[in-house]
């Protein structure tokens, strides 16, 4: 078995400049446990491999425009020990809390369940909800794409060779806004979303909700965003009859597999069961920020 | 082609040094290069825990570290666990309460239960669950295991 190339830049320039200039396949590494994994099964056999964790910039959560910048390689565990983020997007917290263990947690990032394209990916539909941007560096300079635009299939994104993703931007949230995340799955813990639900919402001073987005994984080879139950809450207070009516769009939006996880039928009926809970959870969440 | 990366990591607080290819992981170094066979191999994919170690004080599995990674590093794996002679309250009490049958996936539970119990003193059951999630015992002695986690608290609090 031949050997793979290992390098470590220091900054963002060079590791750019490295992944372009690579001929065979080529992965960043983050946390590496999607990567290593692939590699060890003899699924993926990169000729190099560039670690991203020595470039201070992606390190670091920080505040931006009353929202925050989480840098590419800011594992889970950095993201449940910051006050500030778990107070302000406790609906992205509730998704990267389900990421595997503690010790896969420790180094597990949100731009590696991104990138490794899984539609079960447990961060990404409160991302997509949350409206977060991902910032994309790569031969032809920077570029911003919304979470959504980037999973194309399951293990397919849309980056272009040499890019990586940068950073995530999750956006200042106007007053009484709320998220919530909640998956699916016959176990608690270490187990993948058989169905993954999250909601963001807003609510004016009258409690009638103003925006709202929904997003749902692992009912479609990408996470679903569906502005059909966006617009069922839209202008209701979020009652009964609202999310009745939000749960059933996304049960008709849902295009499942059938597998040993869940069937095509059970993983419909799941998602509008959890679709309400959800939405409850993040009018909950709404009702009590300021 | 074959280009060995050297590298040097502190080990339990001694300075190791060791060359590794780029796919070898902390575990293989670990095991096969420094001889510390107490870090244990189950399913090399992130699932067991029976190979979690500290690396600069966060619980990780060591098969889902690359080796090269750990350059520069502070590792703490079970072989720094006890003091000399002197077993660590956990280590006593898995001991003491039966919290092992095979002993496969001992290290792996003692490691991450001593995090745990550095960062939370006085878990309740449950989150002393939660915690353990990642570490698979298939003796299933988990009763036991959480019973001694609970047990080394409670003393370790001088409760």
């Amino acid at each position: 078995m031949s050997d793979v190339r290992f390098e470590a830049p220091s900054s963002l320039s060079e590791a750019v400049k490295i992944l372009a200039g690579a001929k065979g396949p080529s992965r960043a590494l983050a946390g590496g446990t999607d990567l290593i994994v692939q590699m060890e099964n003899d699924l993926l056999e990169p000729d190099l491999i560039v670690d991203i964790k020595k470039i201070p910039e992606l390190r670091a959560i920080k505040p931006e425009g009353g929202g925050f910048r989480i840098g590419a390689t800011v594992t889970s565990m950095e993201m449940i020990e910051d006050a500030s983020l778990c107070a302000k997007w406790p609906g992205v917290i509730d998704g990267v809390k389900l990421i595997g263990s503690i010790q896969v947690k420790g180094r597990a990032t949100m731009a590696g369940n991104l990138c490794n394209a899984s539609p079960g990916a447990d961060s990404v539909p409160p991302l997509v909800a949350a409206g977060a941007l991902a910032r994309i560096v790569g031969p032809n300079g920077t570029r911003e794409s919304p979470v959504e635009k980037i999973p194309v299939g399951p293990g397919k994104t849309s980056l272009a060779p040499g890019e990586i993703i940068e950073s995530f931007f999750l956006p200042e949230r106007p007053r009484n806004s709320g998220d919530a995340y909640l998956r699916f799955t016959p176990r608690t813990e270490m187990d993948i979303a058989v169905v993954g639900v999250a909601i963001n919402l807003t609510l004016d001073s009258a409690g009638v909700c103003t925006q709202a987005r929904v997003a749902l994984g692992a009912v479609a080879p990408t996470v679903l965003l569906v502005d059909e139950c966006a617009n069922a809450l839209i202008g209701t207070r979020v009652d009964e009859a609202a999310i009745d009516k939000m749960a059933a769009a996304a049960a008709a939006a849902c295009k499942p597999i059938d597998d040993k996880r869940g069937t095509r039928e059970f993983r419909i009926k799941i998602t509008s069961v959890l679709a309400k809970r959800v939405a409850q959870k993040a009018l909950e969440r709404a009702r009590h920020t300021a | 082609m074959s280009k060995k990366h050297h590298i040097t990591t502190i080990v339990n607080g001694d300075e190791y040094e060791a060359l590794c290819e780029t796919r070898h992981t902390l575990l293989d170094v670990l095991r096969d290069e420094l001889r510390l066979t107490g870090t244990k191999e189950g399913c090399a994919t992130g699932d067991c825990g029976a190979c979690s170690v500290m690396m600069d004080g966060r619980l990780v599995c060591s098969c889902l570290v690359l080796a090269v990674e750990a350059d520069g590093k502070s590792i703490d794996t079970i072989e720094g666990m006890a003091s000399g002679n002197e077993l660590h309250p956990l280590q006593t009490k898995f001991l003491e309460l039966n919290g092992l049958q095979c002993g496969i996936c001992t290290p792996g539970f003692l490691i991450a239960a001593r995090a745990l119990l550095e960062r939370n003193p006085d878990p309740t059951e449950s989150e002393a669950r939660y915690w353990l999630a990642g570490n698979l015992c298939r003796c299933t002695g988990y009763d036991k295991i959480i019973r001694a986690v609970l047990s080394a608290a409670a003393e370790m609090r001088g409760a």
